[in-house]
């Protein structure tokens, strides 16, 4: 019998600090006060906090939104996408477009961002997961400035360089949605549900078959798993999770341009993704919150701050290549 | 009634015919052996049979359908399944949930059931830890469920491979050399397995085998090939017998028949 949890049990090697802490949490009893303590002091920050903290927190929740859709391509079915900003970028511009030109409510927008989600994932997806890793790699990099560039050049749909402005602000049962801290909840809770989602389709079906499929791609053939079509499943998925995000995103922003979404996004989102943990659901959240809080943390060194973030990503892929909160099994 | 038929199985690699004109029967309920030296090319038939190759000419029907086309996750669905030479497990996952992927081309529910915990999922997820752990119990690994495959032995971790093909309820069941690397008793324990396979869950079996004193003591038809070609087709006695299959076998026979 191997329990990790009982310290009675004498191991080969002396759990390290970190097994200890993780170990506390290994335990259900134990996690869900956790839990319940980090929503609970989550929902009261805005209560105490100033304006800043609550846009800092806020483009955190919008980023661990965004590293949960692209865990499930890149952590769950382990494709490497480096154009996953594409997706968000249809959710923007589909609430951007839809609201300003043709004068749709903003919650109206969200189902439509959905199916532009999964018409584009389907777009991207349908030809490009036929090809295995590197491949893959080059050429959801490719889609993805393709998508940019043509948000760019179609200049009368989505106003071209300079993008789309005044994007209307939602109202949610008569409240009109323009303080920092209704986007603060708003994303809390698109935070919440993207945790809900992943961590089911997780434990699912279709999440054992994207391990079936990352552990061994023929092996899964052979038990009759259609190796293309649930990839495309994860793919689609996670652009439905930038869609939404993206849909948000626009709300918040009330602007938005092609520059939002270059190729820096996509790589800053799955940065936060392998640095996190891939795979993991406490590692997503622990990725993204660190991408966006270590730089204004160590706002006072100035330029110097990205110098010394480059120094600590390296670290962190010699030392722990696994990543800060990996996947863990026993 | 014949469950597979092959039909003038052509595969090439370039100039090299890896099966030349291969034409066999399996009948339904049968134990059936493929042998022949190293390097005939039965693991290439095994591939073409279960859609891993795309053969170049020839038929493959199985039960009345040609599958010569579909890829090889359709042809699982359809009730062929396989085992590799070299173990394939998912190994950073435990014995359950390698054997519970066998039940995936049986289930339907997607995304949205996934997410809302259905009813329908809800019953699935019960079906599909049903059937793994009566395929781990047939095999007798139940009691290993929980632990990694990696962490196993060899010899379970083979009998994972074993109850993870049966997991997709197959109607013919493909072993490629179940036997390497099985010691004396597991070996005596697979030949009781793959009895009870046929006689319990009424499944064809159709294996490559290196042990000539196992596939001489359950085939009940064997098929002999060499370079791709078929030098022989018969009952035990008679291909053991057969000068041609002495010949292809001449200074091998000794270490291969153990």
């Amino acid at each position: 019998m191997a329990d990790n949890t009982s310290p009675t049990v004498p191991a080969a090697k002396k759990p390290g600090l970190e097994e200890r802490l993780m170990s506390l949490l290994d335990d259900r009893k134990r996690r869900y006060p956790v839990y319940a303590i980090l929503i609970l002091g989550t929902l009261l920050v805005p209560s105490i906090g100033d304006n800043y903290v609550l846009e800092i927190l806020s483009n955190s929740f919008f980023y661990i939104v965004l590293c949960l859709g692209l865990n499930i391509v890149v952590g769950y079915a382990g494709l490497l996408d480096l154009g996953y900003a594409a997706f968000f970028a249809v959710g923007a511009y589909t609430t951007g477009i839809l609201t300003s030109h043709y004068g749709w409510n903003f919650w109206l927008t969200i189902p439509a961002a959905l199916v532009f989600a999964i018409i584009a994932g389907v777009i991207i997806g349908g030809p490009t997961l036929r090809l295995r890793s590197d491949y893959l790699a080059i050429v959801t990099l490719g889609f993805g400035e393709i998508t940019r560039i043509v948000a760019r050049n179609l200049k009368d749909i989505t106003g071209g360089p300079s993008g789309l402005i005044g994007i209307s602000r939602p109202s949610f049962f008569g409240l009109e949605l323009n303080q920092i801290h209704h986007y603060y909840y708003a994303f809390f809770i698109l935070v919440l549900l993207a945790i809900f989602a992943s961590y089911r389709l997780q434990h699912s079906r279709l999440g054992r078959a994207w391990q079936y499929v990352r552990e061994d791609e023929d092996a899964a053939e052979a038990m009759g798993i259609d190796r293309v079509a649930i990839k495309l499943y994860a793919y689609v998925i996670g652009a439905v999770f930038a869609g939404v995000a993206g849909c948000f995103f626009a709300a918040k922003m009330t602007a938005i341009s092609p520059d939002s979404f270059q190729f820096m996004q996509s790589a800053t989102i799955l940065m936060a993704v392998v640095l996190g943990g891939m795979g993991k659901i406490p590692g997503m959240v622990v990725g993204a919150l660190s991408l966006v809080l270590f730089p204004e943390v160590f706002r006072e060194i100035g330029s110097m701050r990205m110098l010394v973030f480059g120094v600590v990503l390296i670290a962190m892929m010699i030392f722990r290549p696994q990543g800060i909160w990996p996947e863990r099994r026993n | 009634m014949v469950i597979l038929h092959v039909n003038d199985l052509t595969l090439k690699f370039g100039g090299l015919d890896v099966i030349d004109r291969l034409s066999f029967d399996v009948e339904e309920g049968a134990i059936v052996s493929l042998i022949g030296p190293n390097g005939a090319g039965k693991t290439s038939v095994f591939n073409c049979l279960t859609g891993f190759y795309r053969a170049n000419a020839g038929d493959i029907r199985f039960q009345g359908q040609s599958i010569m086309r579909l890829k090889p996750h359709r042809i699982t669905k359809k009730g062929m399944a396989r085992t590799f030479q070299n173990l394939r497990l998912f190994k950073n996952m435990t014995v359950l949930e390698n054997v519970m992927s066998g039940m995936h081309c049986r289930t339907t529910v997607g995304a949205l059931g996934a997410i809302l915990h259905t009813p329908r999922q809800h019953l699935e997820e019960a079906e599909i830890h049903t059937v793994a752990e009566e395929c781990l119990d047939f095999v007798g690994i139940r009691d290993h469920k929980d632990r990694l495959a990696r962490n196993l032995p060899y010899g379970d971790q083979r009998r994972v491979e074993w109850a993870r093909a049966l997991a997709t309820r197959p109607k013919l069941l493909l072993f490629d050399e179940p036997a390497a690397g099985l010691n004396y008793d597991e070996k005596e324990r697979l030949m009781d397995l793959i009895r009870r396979i046929r006689a319990d869950l009424k499944i064809t079996i159709f294996l490559i085998e290196h042990d000539m004193g196992l596939v001489m003591r359950i085939s009940e038809k064997v098929v002999v090939i060499d370079y791709g070609k078929k030098i022989a087709e018969g009952n035990c006695d008679d291909v053991q017998c057969d000068p041609k299959v002495i010949e292809a076998y001449l200074g091998k026979e000794d270490e291969e028949g153990n």
